[in-house]
């Protein structure tokens, strides 16, 4: 791809101070993400690939280093409503219907009656939501929940979608099914995902770029390119080029966790 | 009827116990009376005898409930037959004086209650420097601070229900404050981020967010308020002179030994009292259950 990458950081690194000396949550990481990637971030708890999403965010300030969003600072990026956010818990507040949770951006970006009706109605297609505006987060199952807190994300049309371990907390099948939505939202709206996951097959079948990182201090170990196809069915996953890639990721893994043993 | 009766029985059954431990307590305290009595007569009482005399003493020690409910009977239900339902002998009158204060009270602490709590959450040097003065205001006693108040505002030309009301509101805030910090820093990091990944603006978070989820700890904080409004009314009427009110009722009962007054007086508190708190709860039943907050 020749234009500009959508996400850029360069030596990005992170500290926190604790009582019990710095922790070192993300150090030297360079990575760029380019328009309509779908990219992974794979590693065990404590490599920093949330604080890594939350940077891109805004909502961690790296302490080192560069990271552009759009170009501009993630901070600007965020003002600007630059990415939708999807956090592991869905979120729904309970007062307010699915409709009315979806709405919520909107008012306060301060979007008329009718755009809101229109983008309520354009993203519960999308997650396949349709005629469940009017019930209440409890009435919905937790799978089409945590849909309709993508579809929140979705609903003011920013470019950047970022999702931290969003099915985290669902079950295998339920998680499987979100997957598949998953991509073929991302086909359709063609949107750049950044998804952080600590499933291996999640990242092989979801990703055209999976970042593998290790932790103490957090950092990438291994940057995957997949061969996959764009179109994946389920069955993708047991193909010899998708174990390969799980293979790689698993070494990358294994790799990264060698000075731990 | 198995279900009715799952809900009511432990009710009914204490009500029971109440009921039996107080004729009991009745005839234990106020047989000592009878006795005397007996004697300066020279009369010899049988025990039947006895317990019928302790049971309708003119200023027994402890009244008989059905002295009493006679006695509330007498001053409410009685005098609205009589169609004298407001006259000043009437507890109804005396019930709907403390009742204005109690609620203008309630009112202004629930407010100032409310305020403080957004002053604290909002505001670094408040949260530093209000919750110790607040806590000390508890601290001191009521009955110490409540004819300073009367005196003070009668001095500056303000009376009759309104120092009352400072009173119930001195009593009142306070629950209202500690709950209502509790319920506007309910909302967890998560939400607070996500109103962030919005750009929403201090506004927006209160309104959207903090203010709907605080809404638990608020009724909770307003059934107490509204209690504590009531013995912040009662305790207001005792140094005004004893006019009007139900603290006016047990102040004149106590003056001139008449206990079956005191006690109608404390049984009709505690009947307003249960009536606001119940209603309350009703309010938060009714707008916990819309906010989708309770199944």
């Amino acid at each position: 791809m020749t234009s500009e990458p959508v996400i850029s950081a360069k030596n990005l690194s992170l500290t926190f101070e604790t009582n019990d000396g710095p922790v070192h949550a993300l150090k030297d990481v360079t990575l760029d993400i380019n328009k309509g990637d779908f990219v992974s971030f794979i590693g065990p708890s404590g490599c920093g690939k949330t604080t890594f999403l939350r940077v891109m965010a805004d909502l961690e300030k790296p302490t080192a280093g560069e990271i552009t969003v759009n170009g501009v600072s993630p901070e600007e990026a965020r003002k600007a409503r630059a990415y939708g956010y999807v956090f592991q818990h869905a979120g729904l507040y309970p007062w307010r219907t699915i409709g009315g949770n979806i709405r919520l951006p909107l008012e306060i970006m301060g979007a008329s009656k009718a755009e809101q009706d229109a983008a309520v109605k354009e993203v519960l297609e999308l997650v396949h939501l349709d005629g469940f505006e009017k019930k209440f987060p409890w009435q919905l199952s937790g799978g089409m929940q945590q849909r309709a807190s993508i579809a929140r994300a979705l609903a003011f049309h920013a470019d950047i979608l970022l999702m931290d371990e969003p099915f985290g907390a669902l079950d295998e099948i339920v998680r499987d099914h979100l997957n598949e939505q998953v991509l073929e939202l991302w086909a359709r709206t063609n949107k750049t995902i950044g998804f952080v996951t600590h499933s291996i097959p999640e990242a092989v079948y979801l990703s055209t770029k999976i970042v593998v990182m290790s932790p103490r201090p957090g950092r990438i170990t291994d940057v995957i390119e997949s061969t996959l196809p764009k179109e994946r069915p389920l069955e993708i996953r047991d193909s010899p080029e998708f174990i390969e890639i799980a293979h790689r990721v698993r070494d990358g893994l294994r790799a990264g966790h060698e000075d731990d043993a | 009827m198995a279900g009715l009766w799952h809900r009511l029985g432990p009710i009914v059954t204490v009500v029971i116990a109440i009921f039996v431990l107080w004729y009991a307590g009745a005839v234990a305290l106020n047989a000592a009376w009878a006795q005397d009595k007996a004697k300066r007569n020279n009369i010899e009482l049988s025990f039947s005898e006895l317990v019928a005399d302790t049971m309708s003493q003119k200023k027994p020690k402890l009244p008989a409930p059905h002295q009493v409910g006679q006695e509330i009977w007498k001053t409410t239900g009685a005098m609205v037959l009589k169609g004298k339902a407001f006259s000043k002998r009437s507890l109804l009158y005396h019930s709907g004086v403390t009742l204005s204060s109690t609620l203008l009270g309630f009112a202004m602490g629930t407010a100032l209650g409310i305020a403080l709590a957004v002053g604290i959450v909002y505001n670094r040097t408040m949260d530093m420097s209000v919750m110790p003065w607040v806590i000390a205001s508890q601290t001191i006693p009521i009955l110490a601070i409540a004819p300073m108040i009367i005196v003070v505002l009668n001095a500056v030309g303000i009376s009759g229900l309104l120092p009352k009301a400072v009173i119930s509101m001195y009593l009142s805030f306070f629950p209202v404050v500690v709950g209502m910090v509790k319920g506007l820093r309910s909302p967890d990091h998560m939400q607070l981020d996500q109103m962030k990944t919005w750009s929403a603006t201090d506004g927006q978070e209160f309104w959207k967010l903090r203010l709907p989820s605080s809404m638990p700890y608020l009724f909770t904080s307003l059934k107490i308020a509204m209690a504590a409004s009531l013995v912040g009314a009662i305790v207001g009427e005792l140094p005004t002179g004893a006019i009007a009110g139900l603290g006016a009722r047990l102040l004149g009962g106590s003056y001139y030994g008449q206990t079956i007054q005191i006690w109608s007086a404390l049984i009709t508190a505690a009947a307003l009292a249960a009536a606001l708190v119940g209603l309350i709860g009703l309010m938060q039943t009714m707008v916990l259950k819309r906010m989708g907050m309770v199944r």
